[in-house]
């Protein structure tokens, strides 16, 4: 059914995506596995590619490569030299578990589930238009509830980032007291 | 040297005398005109005849590959989407497989945008220093060739000549592919562009949303630039860039949506052929998105009002300040190409793109939308020469308090327009003229009551006294100092 195009992109996209994820962990430096963690996000869009799902391909670029790196850049620009060090982790342990169960969670669904493979009149025949048109119906349709949850997730976490960051009048206020005890303790007195 | 000619110096030479040994020797180099001027007339017939021939044989290549060969009708260069639309479907129609018509549209068309994009940033850079040239009120580069023209390449190759440097302590492979990386994002942003009907790289449904997504790609390679150069200019221009990014982002994609309300689609054709069919540019209709996005867009490119990230008073270069040779100069290009790219985005989402009010049956659609992206390209030039640079605090401010609740607003409204337009059946130029009146007038209207509530007042955003100073003592040894208390 596939053509060789298609079955020589999966083998090249999911041994880079492999690959990459290894390095993740694999490299000593933050900043590398942070690199190589955006080469598994585009990998996984070429995947989606592969499996004609346009739409999550191009939102899993502007999602996950585009916006969530961008947020791991800050995350690890801002931490400290010293624990830019990726050689050990108290959650070795955990995360072994934890990932071995959601692989062998993700396998279960794929062996599982009967997947439907419908290619052109077949499609054409239940009404499908365009990927992004049904997402769009599902999302605003059936699934309504779980859209309007999650945007009001998104909303309360764009609240509580705006309250964390309001400069308020007691931080203020508190401010100008630590400098006034610094200038009359006189602390640099004694040095220089 | 300098780029004014040297005619008069104080120093009153002998009339006709050039007054230095160097201005002697220019002058005496002799221009082009004058070598093309002592050609022998024999040559120059050679020279026409074999132009001729060249020209000819290209013409009668294209009379065969595009010219009706293929079904018997005429395709002139003006049709030549619908003249690749035909050679696909030949392509599909012989027993080779889907595969064969995939290369060789792929081929064509990646031949061509790639063609288009190197003519572009061979003649980009002279465009632009001879416009800011003239703004600024001097000559600009005008020695390299017939008017200068060939400055650009000369850049090239001294840039090519010169060394490319890895400073000491720079992470060696992070070093190495930025310059590579930052090109990829700026050649595939490219690929769903419509140049005319049937003639786009990608036609793909979620054209819009790939733009976007494309694009934000960057952010990253100029990070891996910027940390990996070990130097403070390089570091602190990256994270501009990428605060800068992320927070511009945001406009962008806002303003675009309310193109998607108004057309429903997301196809970038299918933006454009909208514009087409109802005889309007989305620009007239949402004046506020189109100066979000074009403003936004000089964020996200580095142009002037926000090039904050290499601003070379402040941090030398940016991002790029330890790059040399054709490295930087591969920055540069990009730089370029991104101006021009956002230029053609402009006018796809909302200067109508390749239609032209019915120009484009006797123009060829590409012409027009290469114009229309020149245009955009100009504007840019423009702002560049008038336009002074942000502090990064005021463009946060901009973009965080001014066009994010505003393009807010600006998708609320439009949304209510767009289901008005759908259950009305009146016809389009009413509706349509009096959405763009009422955008205007709701644009107007907001921006000023915004700027009323939320002006700009600086005595509240610096701080009175030095707070972290304070804090570490500095406050108290810069009184030492002072020779205070």
């Amino acid at each position: 059914m596939e053509s060789t195009g298609v079955v020589v992109a999966f083998y090249v996209l999911s041994g880079l995506t492999i690959l990459s994820a290894l390095s993740v962990f694999l490299m000593r430096n933050m900043v590398h596995s942070l690199v190589f963690l955006v080469s598994v996000f585009l990998g996984m869009a070429g995947l989606f590619v592969t499996l004609s799902a346009d739409f999550i391909a191009v939102a899993q670029i502007l999602i996950y490569a585009g916006a969530i790196s961008v947020l791991l850049v800050f995350a690890v620009m801002l931490t400290p030299l010293a624990s830019r060090d990726n050689a050990n982790s108290l959650y070795v342990g955990p995360g072994v578990i934890l990932g071995g169960a959601i692989a062998a969670i993700v396998v279960f669904t794929a062996i599982d589930v009967e997947w439907n493979q419908l290619t052109g009149v077949a499609l054409e025949e239940r009404g499908f238009v365009s990927t992004i048109e049904m997402i769009g119906e599902q999302l605003l349709g059936r699934y309504v509830l779980a859209f309007e949850v999650a945007s009001v997730l998104l909303l309360f976490a764009l609240l509580g980032a705006i309250v964390l960051v309001t400069n308020r009048d007691e931080d203020d206020e508190t401010a100008d007291g630590d400098a006034d005890e610094a200038a009359t303790t006189g602390v640099a007195e004694d040095t220089v | 040297m300098t780029d004014q000619p040297l005619a008069s110096t104080p120093a009153s030479p002998p009339a006709g005398q050039p007054a230095t040994p160097m201005a002697r020797e220019i002058i005496a180099r002799g221009s082009l005109l004058q070598d093309a001027k002592n050609v022998s007339v024999p040559l120059k017939a050679a020279g026409a005849v074999a132009g001729l021939v060249f020209l000819t044989v290209n013409a009668a290549i294209a009379y065969i590959v595009i010219d009706g060969r293929l079904d018997g009708e005429w395709y002139d260069f003006r049709d030549l989407g619908n003249a690749m639309a035909r050679l696909r479907a030949e392509l599909d129609d012989t027993s080779a497989g889907p595969w064969l018509s995939y290369w060789v549209t792929g081929l064509i068309g990646g031949v061509g945008i790639l063609s288009f994009l190197g003519g572009f940033l061979l003649i980009g850079s002279w465009i632009e220093r001879r416009m800011l040239a003239r703004f600024q009120i001097r000559v600009g580069p005008d020695r390299v060739g017939p008017f200068g023209l060939l400055q650009p390449l000369a850049d090239a190759l001294k840039l090519m000549q010169k060394e490319v440097l890895t400073p000491i302590g720079a992470d060696k492979a992070l070093f190495l592919l930025p310059p590579v990386l930052v090109f990829i994002p700026a050649m595939l942003a490219w690929g769903p562009m419509p140049w005319a009907p049937n003639m786009s790289y990608l036609d793909i449904n979620v054209g819009l949303l790939y733009v976007i997504s494309i694009t934000s790609l960057s952010v990253l390679a100029i990070w891996m630039a910027g940390w990996s150069s070990n130097n403070h200019y390089a570091l602190l221009g990256a994270m501009r860039t990428v605060a800068m990014m992320v927070s511009y982002e945001i406009p962008i994609s806002l303003s675009l949506i309310v193109v998607v309300l108004l057309t429903g689609s997301l196809n970038l054709g299918e933006i454009v052929a909208w514009q087409g069919e109802h005889n309007v540019w989305l620009g007239a209709l949402l004046p506020f998105a189109m100066f979000t996005f074009f403003f936004s867009s000089t964020a996200e490119i580095n142009r002037t009002p926000n090039d904050i990230a290499e601003a070379e008073s402040e941090i030398v270069a940016g991002f790029h300040t330890e790059y040399s040779g054709m490295k930087a100069g591969l920055f540069l290009a990009v730089e370029l190409g991104n101006a021009l790219l956002v230029g053609a985005l402009l006018a796809t989402f909302f200067l109508g793109g390749y239609t032209a009010f019915g120009l484009e049956e006797w123009i060829p659609p590409y012409l027009i939308l290469a114009a229309k992206a020149g245009f955009g390209y100009f504007l840019f030039i423009w702002l560049r020469g008038t336009l002074p640079r942000f502090k990064i605090d005021q463009l946060m401010n901009f973009a965080w308090k001014y066009l994010i609740p505003l393009s807010i607003a600006n998708v609320l409204i439009v949304a209510v327009e767009a289901s008005i337009a759908a259950r009305w059946d009146v016809e389009g130029i009413f509706i349509y003229g009096s959405f763009a009146i009422v955008n205007l007038a709701l644009t107007v209207f907001a921006v000023r009551a915004w700027a009323k509530v939320i002006g700009y007042t600086p005595d509240l955003e610096h701080p009175v006294g030095p707070r972290f100073a304070s804090k570490i003592g500095g406050l108290e040894a810069a009184r030492e100092i002072q020779g205070g208390t």
